[in-house]
C-alpha cells in the first residue's frame, strides 16, 4: 500500500497546470463573464487535445489512466476556474456516448432532474444532455441528443455563477435511457464533480493564506495572528481530509480488489462501500469547498467583497457544483441509510 | 495512489488474525475500570502473550528488540486488534509507546538492556511525568527542579497527568537543571519506589481515576538514570515524537465507526432513525470518518517513504477530535434520558441500549480536543508548519 500522490500523478497536476496557466489564464477565464459562451470553441479543443475527456478511455483512443488520475486532473480544473461542461463531456467521452466528446468538438452538459425550476448550464454550447434522476442507487440517466434548442429557452440573465450561463426551461424531453452505463455515469460523474470541489478548496485555502502573509494591519501581517491563523488552518483540514476523500474513492472504483477487500472488512457489499466511498467524498468536497471559499473571502476581509478579486467566483462555481449529483443535505441524509 | 496492500503485507495480516483468533477466547473477563492492580495484571498478561507470539514492539526496531514493522504493518496490527476486539495497551502505554522508544533512540547500553526488555515482556509498568499544573501547553517552562549531588539528582516538584502511577515502575520524568525554557530540561529515569514520592489519583469528569498527581519531595535519582546529557532533556523527548508512524488514533477511529454502526442501530430500535436532522447528522459522520480512515493511510503511506508522517498527524487530529466529539454528542441526544444512567439499561425490547459506552465515549471525546496537543496549539502548528504563517508567541 502506498497511498501518497504518486510521482507520476504529481507530474499530470504539474503538466495540466502549466497548461491551464498557458493557454487559460484567469483573465482570459474572466474575459467571458456574463457571456453566452463561457469558455471559446478553441479553449475547449485546446482541453480535449490535452486529453482532459479521455484519461480514463484505453489507449489509443484515450490516455489509458484511472479515475484516481482524472480526480488529480479535475481538481487541478476547479482550482484554475476552467468553466464549461467539463463532467458532462468527460463522462459522454468516456462512455463513447455522445460522438465528438472526445475530440472535444461536442460539449456536453449535466442536468440532475429534480421537483425545482429546470435551469440547464451552458444550453447554448451544447450538443446533448445526461439527465440524471438522482445519485443513489436505482437512479437513472437519459440522454438528450440533440440538446434542446436554446432558443426555445430563456437565457437567465443573471446566472449565480457569471461563469456557469443558465437557461430557462419549461421542460426537458424525455431522452432515451441509457441503461448500461447509468450507474457507472453517476458514480464517476459524483466522484469527478467532488474533484472539482477539491480543487476550489484548495486554492482558496491557497488565496487566503497568500493574502495573511502579505496584508499589514496593526503593523504586522494578519497572518501572525493567531485568530486568522485558525481560519486558515481549518481550512487546510477541510482540504485535506476531502481530498483523501475523494482518492480513496477513486482507488475503489479503479480496483475491484480493493474494493472487495474493503468490502469483506466491513461486511458490506462491494457497491454498497464504493457507492458509500463516492458519494462520501462528495459531501465533504462539497462542504470544503463552499466553507473554504467562504473563510477566504472572511480572510481577505473588505476586498474579498469586492467583485474584482476572485473568490466570490470560487464559492459560486463550488455552489453550483454543490447542486450537482446530490447536494450536501441530499448526500448527508442519503449516507445515513449507509452508516 | 495505491490502496493495494502487498502480498507480504497481507501475509502479516492473515498470519495476525489467525493469531488473534485463537488467542483472544482464551482470555479471562477485563477486571473493573477502576481496579489498576487487577488491571495491570490483565494487561501485563495480554503483553506477555504478544511478547511469547512474537507482536511485542511491532513499531520498535529489531535492535530495541522489537519486530521493526513497516509502518503499513504497524497500521495492520492497530486494525486487526482493534476489529477483533483486542485488549488496548492499557498500562503499557508509556513504556511501550514513549518511554521505550526514547530509551532505544537515546539511552546508553546498560539502560536498553536495563529497561528494554520488561518493557515488551508486559513485566515492567512505566508513567509519565511531563506535564506541570503550570506546564500544560508550555511544556518547555516546567518547574520541577533537579539538584545535582554527588552521583544523585536530588528533585523536588509536582506533576500532573501521570496515567497509571500507582502500579508504575518506572517514571519517564522531565525535571530542570539549568536556565529557563528548552535548553534547561533533563530526562531522567525515576524509580516509583523511591522515598519522597506522593501519589494523589486524579478524577477525571468521566469519574475515572488512571492520572494521578505526583508530588515529588527531595526525591533522590542515580545520575545514571539520566537518558540524555544533562540540559539536553528537550531535544531528547522530541526525537521520541519522531517515532509517531502516523498510527496514533488507530484504535480511537475504529471504534468510534463501531460507536457510530451502534448508535445507528439503536436510534432505529428506539423510532427515532426517520428524523431527518439525526440522518443528516450520522450521514457526514459516516463520511468524514471514512474520509479520516483514507486521510491515516495517507499519513501512515507518508511515514513509510520519509520515515516521518509529516503534519498529517495534526490535521488528522484536529478533525478526528471534533468529530468524535459530534458522535459523542449525537449519542446523547439519541439515549435521551438514557444517557442519565452510567449504568447499562436494557430497551423495551429487552437487548441492551448500549448507554454506558456511548456515555463513556462521549466522556473520553471531550478529552480529544485537550490532551496530546489542543486543538488550539495543533493549528498554530498546521499554521506555522505547513501554510509557512509567521511564528507568534
Amino acid at each position: 500500500m502506498d497511498f501518497r500522490i504518486s510521482q507520476e500523478q504529481a507530474e499530470l497536476a504539474e503538466g495540466i497546470r502549466a497548461m491551464l496557466a498557458g493557454r487559460l489564464p484567469l483573465e482570459r477565464i474572466r474575459a467571458n463573464e456574463g457571456a453566452k459562451e463561457s469558455i471559446a470553441p478553441d479553449d475547449w479543443s485546446a482541453l480535449a487535445e490535452t486529453g482532459v475527456f479521455t484519461l480514463t478511455l484505453p489507449e489509443p483512443d484515450g490516455v489509458g489512466l484511472g479515475l484516481a488520475d482524472a480526480v488529480v486532473v479535475f481538481e487541478e480544473l476547479g482550482r484554475a476556474l476552467v468553466p464549461g461542461p467539463l463532467v458532462g463531456t468527460f463522462l459522454a467521452a468516456s462512455t463513447g456516448l455522445v460522438d465528438g466528446a472526445a475530440e472535444g468538438t461536442a460539449e456536453v452538459g449535466v442536468h440532475q432532474a429534480g421537483s425545482g425550476p429546470v435551469l440547464v448550464e451552458h444550453l447554448s454550447s451544447l450538443a446533448a444532455v445526461l439527465v440524471v434522476s438522482g445519485f443513489e442507487r436505482g437512479s437513472t440517466v437519459r440522454l438528450l441528443s440533440p440538446a434542446p434548442p436554446a432558443n426555445d429557452a430563456q437565457r437567465v440573465a443573471a446566472p449565480l455563477c457569471p461563469l456557469t450561463p443558465m437557461w430557462h426551461l419549461p421542460a426537458l424531453p424525455a431522452g432515451d435511457p441509457v441503461a448500461d452505463v447509468g450507474a457507472q455515469i453517476i458514480r464517476d460523474g459524483t466522484l469527478l464533480t467532488a474533484a472539482l470541489q477539491v480543487g476550489h478548496a484548495a486554492e482558496t485555502l491557497d488565496l487566503a493564506v497568500a493574502y495573511a502573509k502579505e496584508r499589514q494591519q496593526f503593523g504586522k501581517p494578519i497572518g501572525a495572528f493567531q485568530a486568522v491563523q485558525h481560519i486558515c488552518a481549518d481550512m487546510l483540514v477541510r482540504a485535506e481530509v476531502a481530498r483523501c476523500a475523494v482518492h480513496a474513492a477513486a482507488c475503489l472504483v479503479d480496483d475491484e480488489e480493493v474494493a472487495d477487500a474493503e468490502a469483506a472488512t466491513a461486511a458490506m457489499t462491494t457497491e454498497r462501500v464504493v457507492q458509500r466511498a463516492v458519494m462520501g467524498a462528495k459531501l465533504l468536497a462539497d462542504e470544503a469547498a463552499v466553507r473554504n471559499a467562504r473563510a477566504a473571502i472572511q480572510v481577505h476581509g473588505g476586498m474579498g467583497f469586492t467583485w474584482e478579486v476572485p473568490l466570490h467566483l470560487h464559492l459560486k462555481r463550488a455552489h453550483v457544483l454543490s447542486t450537482s449529483f446530490g447536494t450536501p443535505a441530499q448526500l448527508s441524509a442519503a449516507l445515513a441509510a449507509l452508516a | 495512489v495505491d490502496l493495494r496492500y502487498t502480498a507480504a503485507e497481507q501475509a502479516f495480516r492473515d498470519a495476525l488474525r489467525a493469531w488473534l483468533g485463537q488467542t483472544l477466547p482464551t482470555l479471562p473477563t477485563a477486571p473493573p475500570a477502576e481496579d489498576w492492580p487487577e488491571r495491570r495484571r490483565f494487561d501485563s498478561r495480554w503483553q506477555r502473550l504478544l511478547f511469547e507470539a512474537g507482536y511485542a514492539g511491532v513499531d520498535w526496531p529489531v535492535e530495541g528488540g522489537g519486530r521493526g514493522s513497516s509502518p503499513v504493518e504497524q497500521l495492520i496490527f492497530k486494525e486487526e486488534c482493534e476489529r477483533a476486539g483486542a485488549p488496548y495497551v492499557g498500562v503499557n502505554f508509556v513504556g511501550l509507546l514513549h518511554a521505550g522508544p526514547t530509551i532505544i533512540a537515546e539511552g546508553g547500553p546498560e539502560q536498553r538492556e536495563r529497561y528494554l526488555p520488561p518493557i515488551l515482556s508486559g513485566d515492567e509498568v512505566w508513567c509519565q511525568g511531563f506535564s506541570e499544573p503550570d506546564a500544560g501547553s508550555d511544556l518547555a517552562s516546567l518547574r520541577t527542579r533537579a539538584v545535582r549531588d554527588g552521583d544523585e539528582y536530588v528533585v523536588t516538584g509536582q506533576k500532573i497527568w501521570t496515567s497509571h502511577a500507582e502500579v508504575a515502575d518506572h517514571c519517564e520524568l522531565l525535571v530542570r537543571t539549568g536556565e529557563d525554557g528548552h535548553r534547561g530540561i533533563t530526562w531522567l529515569i525515576m524509580p516509583m519506589n523511591a522515598r519522597g514520592i506522593e501519589i494523589r489519583p486524579l478524577r477525571t469528569i468521566a469519574g475515572s481515576t488512571e492520572f494521578a498527581e505526583l508530588f515529588l519531595n527531595d526525591v533522590r535519582i542515580p545520575v545514571a538514570n539520566r537518558v540524555g546529557e544533562e540540559n539536553d532533556g528537550w531535544r531528547v523527548t522530541m526525537v521520541t515524537l519522531s517515532f509517531e508512524r502516523g498510527t496514533a488514533f488507530v484504535g480511537e477511529l475504529l471504534e468510534s465507526m463501531r460507536l457510530l454502526r451502534a448508535l445507528v442501530s439503536l436510534a432505529e430500535r428506539l423510532g427515532v432513525s426517520d428524523d431527518t436532522g439525526l440522518r443528516r447528522r450520522i450521514g457526514h459522520l459516516t463520511a468524514a470518518f471514512d474520509a479520516l480512515w483514507a486521510l491515516t493511510k495517507r499519513n501512515v503511506s507518508e511515514a513509510a517513504q520519509t520515515g516521518i508522517p509529516g503534519v498529517g498527524g495534526s490535521v488528522f487530529k484536529l478533525s478526528f477530535s471534533e468529530h468524535a466529539q459530534a458522535l459523542g454528542d449525537l449519542a446523547v441526544e439519541v439515549l435521551d434520558r438514557a444517557a442519565l444512567s452510567g449504568d447499562p439499561l436494557h430497551g423495551a425490547d429487552g437487548a441492551p441500549l448500549g448507554n454506558d459506552e456511548q456515555l463513556h465515549a462521549w466522556f473520553k471525546s471531550i478529552s480529544l480536543t485537550i490532551a496530546a496537543g489542543t486543538s488550539q496549539v495543533q493549528r498554530n502548528i498546521v499554521a506555522e508548519r505547513v501554510l509557512g504563517l509567521p511564528r507568534v508567541r
